[in-house]
C-alpha cells in the first residue's frame, strides 16, 4: 500500500511540474525505435542500453552502475484471500529490464518488506548470469547469539540463491557504541564475517549508518578494520544542513573518504520527499532546467560526488526505472550554479513543517494497528501542496480543510489514524531518522482535530 | 387541474422528506427540516402549535389533503399504486370498500392511548412518519451510500475531493426486520388496493378524517348529471366512493381528485358548499385486518457484529511477525458493552422525554455523521435512538441529531450548550487495561477527554513511577465517549460511559 501511495505522490508532482506527460512517453520510449515525442514538443530520447555512468570499487576492482537498485519496495498485489503478497512477475520485469539497462547493484535485506524481500529478488536474480549483478543483503536486528547470527546471514544465502555475497553489511549502525557492540563484538559475529570474507564468501564488508557521531567514528576505526565500503544517507537536505536528527553527510562522506572507504547512497530522496518539494522549489529548479523533475535534481546531486560507489533507489513502478535511468546513464555531474539552485531550495525545505519520515517502515508493525508511514506521508504529501495552513484565515482554508481530511481518510483507514497512538513509545527507538513519533503523532492528531472542529487557529 | 397541482405539491414534499432522510452532509437539515417538523404526530409530540394549527386548518377547510400532498407515506403508497396500475395497464381497477370502523377507531384509540401513556413502541410502529422514517433510512439509505461510495470511488481516482466515502451498516436488526415487514405489508396493500392503510389503519389518518367532516370545501356528487356508470369508483383508491348510492365517505377521502377528471358527465364537483351528510358509516363484519408483526425476541446484538466485521476484515491485515520491517497489526472489531442505562443523545433531556417523544423516525441515526447513535433493541425504548462508541463518539462540534428531531424527543442545542451537559458517565474496568494487560504506558483516555476529566494516575501509589491509569472526575465527565472510543483494548474497552437517566449541567 505504501508503495501505491508513493507512486501517486510522485506523479501528482509530475503533474505539478506541467510535465505528466513525461510519463506516459517514457513508458513507451523505451520498447520504440524512434524517440518518442512528448505532447509538448520536447524530445524524450530512447534509454540508452551502454551509457550507464559506471564506479569502480578500489578494494575489489567490481565496476558497479551508479545507480544501484534498491529492493525495500518492490511491487506488491493482492493474492485470492486479499493480503499482500510480492508481485513476482513485475520483480522479474522489473529486474530484467534494469540489468539490460547497465543496473548491475541490487541491496535488500532480511527484514525487508516484511521479510519477503531477499526471497523475491533471489528469484529474480537467479534468471541472470552470477557475474552480472553484486548483490547485497545485511546482519539485521538483534543483538543476537552468534548462532542466530549465523543462521541469518546463511538464510540470507538461500533466500538470494547465491554462495556469495558480493556485499554484506552491519545493518543500521548508529543508534550507541553499546548497541553497535552488543550486536556484532562481544558474541562474536563481527569475527564471524571477517572470517567469511576472507574465505571469499564475503566479497565486501561494510555497514550502513544512521545516527550519531561518535557511533560512526567509533565504527570507522573500530580495531583497524579495512571497510570495503560504507553506507550512508545522502542528499542536498542533509549535506550540510539536516533537520532532525541527522548529522551532515559532508562530514559523513569526508571521513570515509580519507579512509578510502567508497560510500553506498541511500535515501537521495529522503523517502520520496525530495521528489515532491514545495511549488516554489519547483519553480527554481524550473527555472534553470526546465522539465527536470525534482528527483532528477537529487539523484544527481547524490550521484555527483566521486567516491560515491552506488545511489540506492526503491523503484516500483517501470515509470520510475525509467526516468532515474535517464537520469543515469549518463549521469551529467552538478556544476556551482546547480549547487547554488539546490542551497536556496533546502532553505526552503528546512521551512517547511515536514516530519522527517523516510517511509522505511522499520517502526512497523505498530502493536495497536497504527499506520505510522502512512499518517507522515499523508501530513507530507499536504505540507507539499500547500495544504497544511498556518492559519484559518488562510485563504484556500475550506478547500485545504476537505483536502487534508478527506486525503486522510482515504490514505490511512479511521482506526489506523493518529488519534489512536497510545503512546506507549514502542516504535521510539525504531525510528533510523530519531523521529520521536507519538510526538508527531499527536501533532497530526491536533492538526485534524484542529479541522475537524473547525477552530480557529 | 387540481389533481396536477395536487401531484406537484406531492412530488415536491416527497422528495424534500426523502432528502431530508438521506442528507450525508448536512447541509440541507437546515432548509428541509419543516417537512418533518410539520408531520402531524411529531408536531403533537414536540407541542409545534404552528404545525398543529396549520394541518388543523387545512384539515377543516379542505379535508384529508394533509394526506395526499404532506404525508410521505401516503404519497408513497400512491406512487406504488401508480406503478401498479401501469404494469395491470388498468387505471381504474378499485371499487367501494367497506369502512371497517371497528378497525381504524379501535387502532385510532389504542394509539391515542398509548400517546399518553407513553408507550412508545405501539406509537412508532402506528406512526405514518415513522414508518417513512424508517423506511428511507434503513432500506434506502444504504443504497444511497453505496451510490455515494460509487462517486467517492471515482472522485479518489480523479485526484478530487468531491465525495468522501461513508460506511454503510446496519445500526440494529431488530429495527432493519420491522421496518422490511412494515413496508411490505403497505406495499402489497398498496399495490393491491390503493390507500387500504390510510383508510382502514392509520390513525393520523382516521383522526383527520374525523376533522375533514367539518370541512366546508368538499368533494360532491351533482346526482341530476351522475348516470351511476361507476367510473368515479373505479378510480378511486380510498374506496370511498359508492357510485350506487352516490355518496362518498368523506372520512376516508384523501381529496386527491381522481375521481374529478375521470366523470365524462360533470357529475363530481369540488367546492365550499353547507354539510349535507356525513360519512356513509356501513358496519362490516367482514374482519381479517392484517397486523404488523413486531416480534420482540431478544435479538443478539452480536448479529450486528458479524456484519460489522465482515466489513472490518477488508481492512485488517494478519498480523506479523515483530521481527519485520512493515505490514500492519490486525485490529479487533470493538463490541458493544452491556450498559445497564441506554444514553441518549445530549438535548433530549432525560430517558422519559425521550421515551415519550420519539416516534423512531430514525431521522437523528441516519444524520449522526459519527456513527455514534443506533436503534435501541430494549423493550420500552424500541427503536428510538441510544448512543454507542464502537464506531466514533459525541464529537464536541457536532449537534446535528438535535437540528433534526421534529418531535422535540432531542431539543435543539448549540455545540456550547452541549459541552456542559453530561449525558452518561465513564466507568475504568482495570481488568481490560493495557497498562494493566500489555505492561506498556497508554495516554488516549486521558489525551482525548475534551473536558480534562480523566488525569492518569501511578498504578502503584507507593511507587510515582510506576505506570499510569486514569482516574475520572465524574463532575466533569460529560459521556461523550471520547475514552471509550479511543479506548485501545479490545473487543471491550476498558473505559465505558453508562448513560444518565437525568441529564445534567455540569
Amino acid at each position: 500500500m505504501s508503495m501505491k501511495t508513493n507512486d501517486i505522490s510522485r506523479r501528482d508532482f509530475l503533474k505539478a511540474a506541467g510535465a505528466g506527460t513525461i510519463v506516459t512517453a517514457a513508458a513507451f520510449a523505451g520498447c520504440k525505435p524512434r524517440n518518442a515525442v512528448s505532447a509538448e514538443g520536447g524530445e524524450l530520447g530512447e534509454i540508452p542500453t551502454d551509457q550507464m555512468t559506471m564506479r569502480t570499487n578500489p578494494h575489489t576492482g567490481d565496476v558497479v552502475s551508479l545507480l544501484g537498485y534498491g529492493c525495500m519496495r518492490w511491487p506488491l498485489r493482492k493474492n485470492a484471500e486479499g493480503q499482500d503478497e510480492i508481485d513476482q512477475e513485475k520483480v522479474n520485469e522489473l529486474t530484467d529490464y534494469a540489468i539490460a539497462h547497465g543496473v548491475n547493484y541490487f541491496d535488500t535485506a532480511p527484514v525487508y518488506i516484511r521479510g519477503w524481500s531477499e526471497t523475491a529478488t533471489g528469484i529474480a536474480l537467479k534468471r541472470h548470469p552470477r557475474d552480472k549483478f553484486f548483490v547485497a543483503t545485511k546482519a539485521s536486528g538483534g543483538p543476537h547469539t552468534l548462532e542466530n547470527g549465523i543462521a541469518m546471514y546463511r538464510r540470507s544465502l538461500a533466500a538470494l540463491q547465491v554462495d556469495y555475497l558480493d556485499y554484506y553489511l552491519l545493518h543500521n549502525v548508529g543508534s550507541s557504541i553499546e548497541s553497535f557492540r552488543a550486536r556484532f563484538i562481544d558474541n562474536g559475529l563481527l569475527d564471524f564475517f571477517i572470517a567469511e570474507r576472507k574465505a571469499g564468501r564475503i566479497r565486501n564488508l561494510g555497514w550502513s549508518f544512521h545516527g550519531e557521531k561518535e557511533v560512526f567514528d567509533y565504527v570507522l576505526a573500530y580495531n583497524d578494520i579495512q571497510w570495503d565500503f560504507c553506507q550512508i544517507q545522502l542528499n542536498y537536505q542533509d549535506w550540510q544542513y539536516p533537520i532532525g536528527a541527522a548529522i551532515e553527510a559532508k562530514y559523513l562522506y569526508d571521513e570515509l573518504v580519507k579512509k578510502n572507504v567508497p560510500v553506498v547512497i541511500m535515501e537521495p530522496l529522503l523517502g520520496g520527499r525530495l521528489a515532491r518539494v514545495p511549488a516554489q522549489a519547483l519553480a527554481m529548479m524550473n527555472g534553470m532546467h526546465p522539465g527536470d523533475t525534482a528527483a532528477k535534481w537529487a539523484f544527481r546531486y547524490a550521484g555527483t560526488p566521486e567516491k560515491v560507489l552506488t545511489v540506492l533507489s526503491g523503484m516500483v513502478y517501470m515509470e520510475h526505472l525509467q526516468e532515474n535511468l535517464r537520469t543515469f546513464a549518463p549521469l551529467t555531474p552538478m556544476n556551482d550554479q546547480e549547487y547554488a539552485v539546490l542551497d536556496d531550495v533546502s532553505d526552503i525545505l528546512a521551512g517547511a513543517e515536514y516530519i522527517q519520515c523516510t517511509t522505511c517502515e522499520y517502526c512497523m508493525p505498530c502493536p495497536y494497528g497504527l499506520d505510522i508511514p502512512q499518517t507522515f506521508a499523508h501530513y507530507n504529501k499536504c505540507v507539499s501542496a500547500g495544504q497544511v495552513m498556518e492559519s484559518s484565515d488562510d485563504e484556500n482554508y475550506k478547500q485545504a480543510r476537505r483536502a487534508f481530511l478527506v486525503g486522510y481518510d482515504r490514505s490511512v483507514p479511521r482506526l489506523r489514524q493518529a488519534a489512536r497512538c497510545t503512546e506507549c513509545k514502542q516504535c521510539r527507538p525504531k525510528c533510523p531518522q530519531n523521529i520521536d513519533i507519538p510526538a508527531e503523532m499527536r501533532r497530526v492528531d491536533a492538526y485534524a482535530e484542529k479541522l475537524r472542529r473547525k477552530l480557529e487557529f | 387541474m387540481l389533481r396536477k397541482i395536487r401531484i406537484a405539491v406531492a412530488w415536491v414534499v416527497f422528495a424534500a422528506a426523502l432528502l431530508l432522510v438521506l442528507d450525508l452532509t448536512g447541509a440541507l437539515h437546515g432548509w428541509l427540516g419543516w417537512v418533518a417538523r410539520v408531520q402531524l404526530v411529531p408536531a403533537i409530540l414536540a407541542g409545534n402549535l404552528i404545525a398543529l394549527v396549520v394541518v388543523g386548518v387545512l384539515t377543516l377547510l379542505f379535508g384529508r389533503v394533509y394526506c395526499s400532498v404532506l404525508c410521505p407515506l401516503g404519497i408513497a403508497q400512491d406512487g406504488i399504486s401508480w406503478l401498479s396500475g401501469r404494469r395491470k395497464g388498468k387505471k381504474a381497477r378499485f371499487s367501494y370498500t367497506k369502512p371497517m370502523s371497528w378497525l381504524r377507531y379501535g387502532l385510532l384509540t389504542i394509539f391515542v392511548v398509548a400517546l399518553v401513556v407513553g408507550i412508545g413502541a405501539v406509537v412508532s410502529l402506528l406512526d405514518p412518519w415513522g414508518i417513512f422514517g424508517r423506511t428511507a433510512s434503513n432500506l434506502l439509505a444504504p443504497l444511497w451510500g453505496w451510490g455515494n461510495n460509487a462517486l467517492a470511488w471515482v472522485a479518489e481516482r480523479a485526484d478530487s475531493y468531491a465525495f468522501h466515502s461513508r460506511e454503510v451498516w446496519v445500526r440494529s436488526w431488530i429495527v432493519l426486520s420491522v421496518t422490511a415487514a412494515t413496508f411490505a405489508l403497505i406495499a402489497v396493500l398498496a399495490w393491491r388496493r390503493g390507500r387500504t392503510w390510510c383508510t382502514k389503519v392509520c390513525p393520523v389518518g382516521t383522526l383527520l378524517g374525523l376533522l375533514s367532516l367539518a370541512a366546508p370545501f368538499r368533494i360532491r356528487f351533482d346526482k341530476s348529471a351522475c348516470t351511476h356508470c361507476g367510473v368515479c369508483e373505479k378510480k378511486c383508491k380510498s374506496g370511498c366512493i359508492d357510485s350506487k348510492t352516490q355518496t362518498i365517505d368523506r372520512t376516508r377521502c384523501v381529496v386527491c381528485f381522481d375521481c374529478l377528471d375521470s366523470c365524462n358527465f360533470g357529475a363530481i364537483k369540488y367546492g365550499a358548499c353547507g354539510s349535507k351528510r356525513g360519512g356513509s358509516a356501513k358496519e362490516a363484519p367482514d374482519g381479517g385486518a392484517p397486523e404488523r408483526t413486531s416480534d420482540k425476541k431478544g435479538v443478539s446484538r452480536r448479529n450486528f457484529l458479524a456484519i460489522a466485521g465482515a466489513i472490518a476484515v477488508a481492512n485488517t491485515v494478519k498480523a506479523q511477525q515483530l521481527k519485520v520491517d512493515g505490514g500492519l497489526a490486525e485490529i479487533e472489531d470493538k463490541k458493544r458493552p452491556v450498559r445497564k442505562n441506554p444514553i441518549t443523545p445530549p438535548g433530549s433531556k432525560d430517558a422519559r422525554n425521550m421515551k415519550q417523544h420519539c416516534v423512531a423516525c430514525q431521522l437523528c441515526v441516519t444524520a449522526c455523521p459519527n456513527g455514534v447513535l443506533v436503534s435501541s433493541s430494549r423493550l420500552a425504548t424500541l427503536m428510538q435512538p441510544e448512543m454507542t462508541f464502537e464506531r466514533g463518539y459525541c464529537r464536541p462540534e457536532c449537534v446535528e441529531c438535535s437540528e433534526v428531531c421534529p418531535a422535540g424527543a432531542i431539543e435543539r442545542i448549540s455545540p456550547a450548550d452541549k459541552s456542559a451537559i453530561s449525558v452518561g458517565n465513564a466507568n475504568y474496568i482495570a481488568d481490560n487495561c493495557v497498562v494493566g494487560r500489555d505492561n506498556l504506558p497508554c495516554t488516549a483516555c486521558e489525551r482525548h477527554c475534551p473536558t480534562k476529566a480523566i488525569t492518569l494516575v501511578p498504578r502503584d501509589p507507593a511507587d510515582p513511577k510506576s505506570l499510569k491509569i486514569p482516574a475520572i472526575d465524574n463532575t466533569l465527565c460529560i459521556g461523550c465517549g471520547a475514552c471509550e472510543y479511543h479506548c485501545p483494548a479490545r473487543p471491550f474497552a476498558a473505559i465505558y460511559v453508562e448513560g444518565n437517566v437525568t441529564h445534567h449541567s455540569l
